[in-house]
């Protein structure tokens, strides 16, 4: 009876192994693709499978169809996202590897190396530079060109920078900053510039601290769009009656654009400020690019991955996420009551 | 009711018939790859040149794995060395290359998808590797470790040893006390090559005083950036202060910043920092740490820069910056060594990697020793037709070596007289070796640092 049961395993493993291997050793960017529209395929199946079988059963109780339903996002939820953060909030408590508690000593070293405060700094940099920048030329790019001939289009050429990637940006614009000694043949556009008014080459991306800000412009560059777009379309939702009136009591200009256009957006405004800072916050790809956080450029998402990745120190990477996760949370719980109290109003 | 009952009933039915097809299938084993591979294993046993194999035994229809950095075209000589080793013991080595290697090998170590074998570029990363997964390295087997005893300089089993224990047997090596120039600009400026520090540095100041500007350098490498201004600072120690200090500051007997390193680096500084001598071609001292350091020597080949130090794998990168480019004695560019103070010493800075084996079976204890044999030595060198690798292993033919400075390295790492020494930075905790020293040497290019200040933040990073 054994050696029947053990050949019937044979048998099975014998005419599942092409099967098995199919599905496990992808080779070729065809056969990973099929791989994925598979794997879609069963989720589907298996989703749309119990989402029918609760649908169809009268009988089910009322606990069971809010389980089906809820359930899986629930589970996604718990597994995607709330385990893997507790893990993490743990294990900035541990040493390198894990194998030893050391308290708050990965915090004490984030907190005091100057190396780390000068992460510290730059991420304040850059969440207070990027958000009031960007915000800022956007609303004044929205209040310029509404309304005017050309609108669409200077609005189509201020969101193409949201189209590109920040690893796209930050390649294009190290070629911007590209530095050659000034008597060489330049290739960087800003470098040609100063050497077309008779100055000498600047190495944009070297010189710290100001080289932070030749980065911070990429980040506002890409988001000033989006500002843009959001704010434009705020502008254009002030009721009109309400500019009539202010027009007919006389505002015009400056004080027509302080006076009813920034109050009656500011929900938007805010919206918009809140979600710049949380994307700067997470700022990596751009550093990553064009610096490699060196010459005083890092920040803490670059520097998470350095240590957690590079430097294989999985306690003091987790330190850092930690830090960051404690930096997005009250600009999150901010964004979330005003989107609520925007909605109230509306 | 009867619709119901009958498909029941078919329902068992076919239930039925499969249980029938299993049981009588499950009389008889299924047949296995040894029996669709008996009839290779006639003819193995008489192939020819295959004498050296036999120690490996029979590995029919095994597979090992190996994980590397190196991606295409450059893994092509790699693949095809394995060939004898498949064709005569029925292996299959499976070559998987990728850019990510250094991240993604500890995140497969930690999910349990191990490779087999992994070729690991530097002794600080196994080290970490083999501490922070602690089950999953395996030590070399025995045959691996007769090789090496034999073929090898002792002081590589050092280097593949992690708290005394053998785990990394060496595969490819380099030579990286090397200085590139153009010997046609040598021999028109009636230049000789220097062959003491002492010489180095006054040709330097002829070069200019006869209005040129000796020195090229770069040290720009992603997120390496600064390693090649690590080899300097680890040349120029090994030199001043002698190997017995090396090897005391290397494994932190004595500080990062003891005063006879500040010394070596002050001595770095002195063509590095020095604006008459840097940065031939780019601009000033600076911009030696936005140079890529793959393009640092290229103006030698314009006639702009005279020199620059940088190790034998720099002569692949020849090609690239003008095709047809010869790399001789007489040709376009070559290197001399870069000497030491008198001519009575002779310290060779150099490294190499390693391969670490994740798996504890047979066919791959015996495809690690295979990587460490003169065949498979004396088989991968003339696959390199243009050059660019070197091993370290005593029983090569270095006839065999396309390229003059290929076997010029070969013939310094053979050299009984010199003195090698593993790059430093490589066997340093990767606090330290991959991280701190690279970015304060970064910072004492790009910021101007003072000394003091970069040695003494290295040092503060030292865990």
């Amino acid at each position: 009876m054994d050696e029947i049961l053990n050949n019937a395993g044979l048998w099975i493993e014998y005419y599942t192994r092409p099967v098995r291997e199919w599905l496990l050793d992808a080779d070729g960017a065809g056969h990973k693709l099929a791989l994925m529209v598979v794997a879609i395929l069963l989720f589907v199946g298996v989703m749309g499978g119990i989402l029918a079988l609760v649908d169809r059963s009268r009988r089910a109780p009322g606990w069971l169809v809010t389980v089906a339903f809820v359930g899986p996002a629930l589970a996604a939820i718990t597994f995607g996202l709330i385990y893997p953060a507790l893990r993490t909030i743990y294990s900035s408590f541990f040493n390198r590897n894990g194998s030893e508690f050391i308290g708050m000593d990965n915090y004490i070293q984030a907190f005091t190396q100057s190396q780390f405060q000068l992460v510290l700094r730059n991420t304040a940099l850059w969440v207070l530079l990027v958000p009031v920048l960007a915000t800022l030329i956007g609303l004044i790019y929205a209040v310029v060109v509404d309304r005017t001939r050309f609108e669409k289009f200077a609005k189509t050429l201020m969101f193409l920078p949201m189209s590109i990637s920040m690893v796209g940006a930050g390649i294009i614009w190290r070629f911007m900053y590209d530095y050659k000694q000034t008597s060489a043949e330049q290739t960087g556009l800003l470098n040609q510039l100063l050497v077309m008014v008779g100055l000498d080459t600047k190495q944009f991306l070297l010189d710290s601290p100001e080289n932070n800000f030749f980065l911070i412009i990429v980040m506002v560059w890409i988001q000033a769009g989006f500002a843009m777009t959001i704010l434009a379309a705020a502008i254009r939702a002030i009721p009109d009656d309400i500019v009539e009136a202010a027009r007919l009591d006389g505002l015009t200009g400056i004080k027509m654009f302080r006076y009813i256009t920034i109050p009656s957006i500011r929900p938007a405004l805010v919206v918009v400020l809140t979600t710049i800072a949380m994307a700067t916050l997470k700022v990596f790809d751009i550093v990553r690019t064009m610096t490699n956080g060196n010459f005083g450029t890092s920040v803490v998402a670059n520097e998470f991955y350095e240590q957690s990745f590079r430097q294989l120190n999985a306690g003091l990477g987790a330190a850092l996420a930690v830090i960051l996760f404690v930096l997005v949370i009250p600009i999150v719980i901010y964004n979330v009551r005003q989107m609520r109290i925007s909605e109230e109003i509306r | 009711m009867i619709s119901r009952r009958s498909r029941g009933a078919s329902v068992a039915a076919v239930g039925g018939f499969a249980a029938l097809a299993l049981t009588l299938a499950a009389c008889t084993p299924p047949p296995s790859d040894e029996d669709n591979n008996a009839g290779d294993d006639g003819d193995r046993e008489i192939a020819e040149g295959c004498e050296a194999f036999e120690q490996y035994g029979d590995l029919s229809g095994t597979t090992v794995t190996v994980y590397t950095s190196i991606t295409a075209p450059e893994d092509q000589p790699h693949i095809d060395s394995y060939v004898p080793f498949e064709d005569c013991t029925g292996a299959t080595i499976e070559y998987d290359g990728s850019r990510e290697f250094e991240a993604q090998l500890p995140v497969r170590l930690q999910s349990g998808n191990a490779p087999d074998i992994a070729y690991i570029p530097q002794p600080g990363l196994m080290a970490s590797l083999v501490r922070d997964f602690p089950d999953a390295a395996v030590e070399v087997g025995e045959l691996a470790q007769s090789n090496v005893a034999e073929y090898y300089d002792p002081s590589w089993r050092e280097y593949g040893s992690v708290d005394g224990t053998f785990y990394g047997t060496p595969l490819g090596a380099n030579v990286k006390s090397f200085v590139w120039y153009s010997p046609s600009m040598f021999r028109d400026a009636g230049y000789e090559i220097p062959q003491t520090w002492d010489e180095l540095i006054a040709l330097s100041d002829q070069i200019v005083a006869d209005g040129g500007t000796p020195w090229c350098a770069g040290i720009e490498s992603g997120d390496a950036t600064g390693w090649p201004a690590t080899d300097w600072l680890e040349d120029v120690l090994l030199r001043t202060a002698g190997p017995e200090v090396y090897d005391q500051w290397l494994s932190h007997e004595i500080p990062f910043n003891d005063p006879q390193v500040a010394e070596a680096l002050e001595a770095v500084g002195s063509i590095l920092k020095n604006p008459d001598y840097v940065n031939a071609g780019y601009g000033d001292v600076q911009s030696i740490a936005s140079t890529p350091f793959a393009d640092a020597g290229f103006p030698i080949l314009d006639g702009e820069c005279w020199m620059h130090r940088q190790a034998s794998f720099y002569a692949a990168n020849w090609e690239s910056a003008q095709p047809g480019t010869t790399v001789a004695e007489d040709g376009d560019v070559f290197a001399f060594y870069f000497p030491a103070m008198s001519t009575d010493e002779r310290p060779v800075l150099g490294g190499g990697e390693f391969t670490v084996a994740f798996a504890d079976r047979p066919e791959v204890a015996a495809f690690q020793a295979y990587l460490t044999s003169p065949e498979w030595v004396n088989t991968k060198i003339p696959l390199h037709t243009t050059g660019g690798w070197v091993s370290a292993n005593s029983d090569q033919d270095t006839t065999l070596y396309a390229s003059p400075i290929d076997r010029l390295s070969a013939e310094q790492l053979a050299d009984e007289s010199a003195t090698f020494r593993f790059d430093a930075s490589d066997l340093m905790p990767g606090e330290i070796g991959t991280s701190a020293f690279w970015t304060e040497m970064v910072n004492w290019i790009a910021s101007d640092k003072d000394n003091a200040a970069v040695l003494d933040d290295i040092e503060a990073a030292w865990p």
